[in-house]
């Protein structure tokens, strides 16, 4: 019987602490949540590790909370759980984007932290072993040349999560635990544009929770993908929009296009005696230049960038 | 590492001594006999090794086997009772929805769940439940019947 996977240990650490430490004590290991995107990567060996620290017994990983008006919700909740809670209507493109992550299999196990430390792709990257090899790996893990851009030197693989620019455009932070104790970051400084060090996590820390303030804007999340039943977004786009007196003003975010979910300059408010289309054409515009999709993935980069701002600016018309 | 993990499967007690690194779709298919998950892709695409735990859709090709310590597993072995054929497995073979019968077992465990949840289903909402089940035989349309005619014996 040949093993699917390589040897590694499982540890089941039945606190944060204890998970901290297992994580700082094996400098290899990695967190397993559902094992939705991990399972995978070890399974085409685009990770290599001895030690697997499941977060699966840990209760405060667990919960949807009210918070300060807002709302806390654990790491460990599993996708499944959140598509169906209440308390998040009032943040509706958070349970549009997780609706629409992977299939609703996959939505049984996999959850809210492991959908933000998703990894990111690209074409010449999530391929077999022999695939990568008969390519000559590439810059991001074992290789030494980016096959997207070949001058550069970094990796431009996409973040590809479907939840995180929802969260941004409530202006959700992100809890994390680590050696040195607790700190809260926003979303949006969670990620960074490198598509081989994407996130802001260090050695031992892992995402607790991330918290909402309290719920205002009416928002929308929509995604271009290849097949429409499950995959990855090739670009999705979140909106929010927050009416006052002045108008409406409205946050959007952008996924799937950079190696970070990014978040869009504001595009100013639109006020009741504006000019709609306008300021609908110059919000378009603004997605465009704000996105910068490269070859990683079976869209053309062109195509993507006009698709998601055509996108951006069909849901900004329909919330305001 | 390997620890000795009990679980249940189709109704019957199971004590296994499994290693850390074992998929859920080993231990059925190598160890324990049940080939009726199959395996159709390199890892979580396509829904072949489809199977229940704890009542719920599972992909058993990404499932570390000793994470499904004291749940209840269901297999597509399992499903016909005393010798009858469940519902869904009868209206799949009397509706044509098995063509090569590869994606098959998946395809009737996801809907099992489907119906135990929602005995009512219309069409998009098996299509909604199944959408992570693919088929290269049907085009799908004779595995939508032959859901919709189960849900309806069910009832019935
Ligand atoms: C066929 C297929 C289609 C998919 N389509 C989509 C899609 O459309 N959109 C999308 O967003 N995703 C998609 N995914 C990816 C994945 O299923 C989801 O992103 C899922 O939410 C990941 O969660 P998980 O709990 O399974 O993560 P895991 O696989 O357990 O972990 C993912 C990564 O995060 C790390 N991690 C997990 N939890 C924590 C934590 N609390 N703190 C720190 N690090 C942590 C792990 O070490 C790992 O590196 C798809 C996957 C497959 C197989
Ligand atoms: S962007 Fe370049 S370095 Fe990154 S995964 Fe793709 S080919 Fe590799
Ligand atoms: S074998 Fe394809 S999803 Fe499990
Ligand atoms: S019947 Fe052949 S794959 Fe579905």
């Amino acid at each position: 019987m040949s093993e699917a996977l390589p040897r590694f240990q499982v540890l089941t650490p039945s606190s944060v602490a204890e998970a901290v430490t297992a994580l700082y004590a094996h400098p290899d290991a990695l967190p397993h949540a559902g094992g939705t995107d991990l399972i995978v990567r070890l399974r085409k060996g685009l990770s290599e590790t001895g030690t697997l620290v499941d977060l699966g017994g840990i209760a405060v990983l667990q919960g949807i909370d009210p918070d300060a008006g807002g709302l806390r919700i654990g790491a460990g909740v599993t996708l499944a759980t959140l598509e169906r809670a209440e308390a998040l209507a009032a943040y509706p493109a958070i349970p549009k984007a997780v609706a629409v992550v992977a299939g609703p299999t996959h939505r049984e196990v996999a959850t809210l932290g492991g959908n933000l430390c998703l990894d990111t792709r690209c074409v010449y990257y999530n391929q077999s072993h022999w695939w990568r090899q008969s390519n000559g790996f590439c810059l991001k893990y074992k290789g030494d040349t980016c096959h997207v851009a070949p001058q550069g030197n970094r990796c431009r693989a996409a973040f590809s999560g479907d939840i995180a620019p929802a969260l941004m455009v409530h202006g959700a932070k992100i809890e994390i635990a680590g050696p040195e104790g607790t700190r809260h970051l926003p979303v949006t400084d969670f990620y960074h544009e490198d598509g081989a060090a994407h996130t802001d996590l260090r050695p031992g820390e892992i995402v607790v929770a991330v918290h909402l303030p309290p719920p205002g804007p009416q928002s929308d999340y929509a995604k271009i993908r290849v097949r429409g039943a499950i995959d990855y977004p090739l670009a999705g786009i979140a909106v929010a929009c927050t009416a006052s007196s002045e108008g409406k003003r409205f946050t959007l975010a952008v996924t799937g296009t950079n190696s970070m979910p990014v978040l869009v300059k504001s595009p100013g408010v639109l006020g009741a005696a504006d000019d709609s289309d306008a300021y609908f054409g110059a919000l378009e515009k603004l997605v465009q230049k704000t996105v910068s999709p490269q070859r990683t993935g079976t869209l053309a980069p062109h195509y993507r960038r006009l698709s998601v701002s055509a996108l951006a600016a069909r849901l900004a018309r329909r919330l305001a | 590492m390997k620890r000795i993990v009990s679980l249940e499967i189709n109704g019957r007690v199971v004590e296994e001594v499994v290693a850390d690194n074992m998929l859920l779709v080993d231990l059925l298919r190598d160890r324990l006999g049940l080939t009726g998950a199959k395996k159709g892709c390199d890892g979580g695409e396509c829904g072949a090794c489809t199977v229940l735990v704890d009542g719920r859709p599972r992909l058993s090709c990404i499932t570390l086997a000793a994470s499904c310590e004291g749940t209840r597993v269901e297999t597509i072995e399992g499903q016909a009772k005393g010798g009858h054929l469940s519902a869904l497995q009868r209206a799949f073979h009397e509706n044509l929805g098995a063509q090569c019968g590869f994606c098959t077992p998946g395809m009737i465990l996801a809907a099992e769940s489907l119906l135990r949840d929602n005995p009512t289903p219309d069409e998009d909402q098996i299509r909604v439940a199944l959408g992570g089940n693919l088929c290269r035989c049907t085009g799908y349309v004779k595995i939508i019947e032959s859901v919709l005619v189960a849900a309806a014996e069910v009832r019935a």
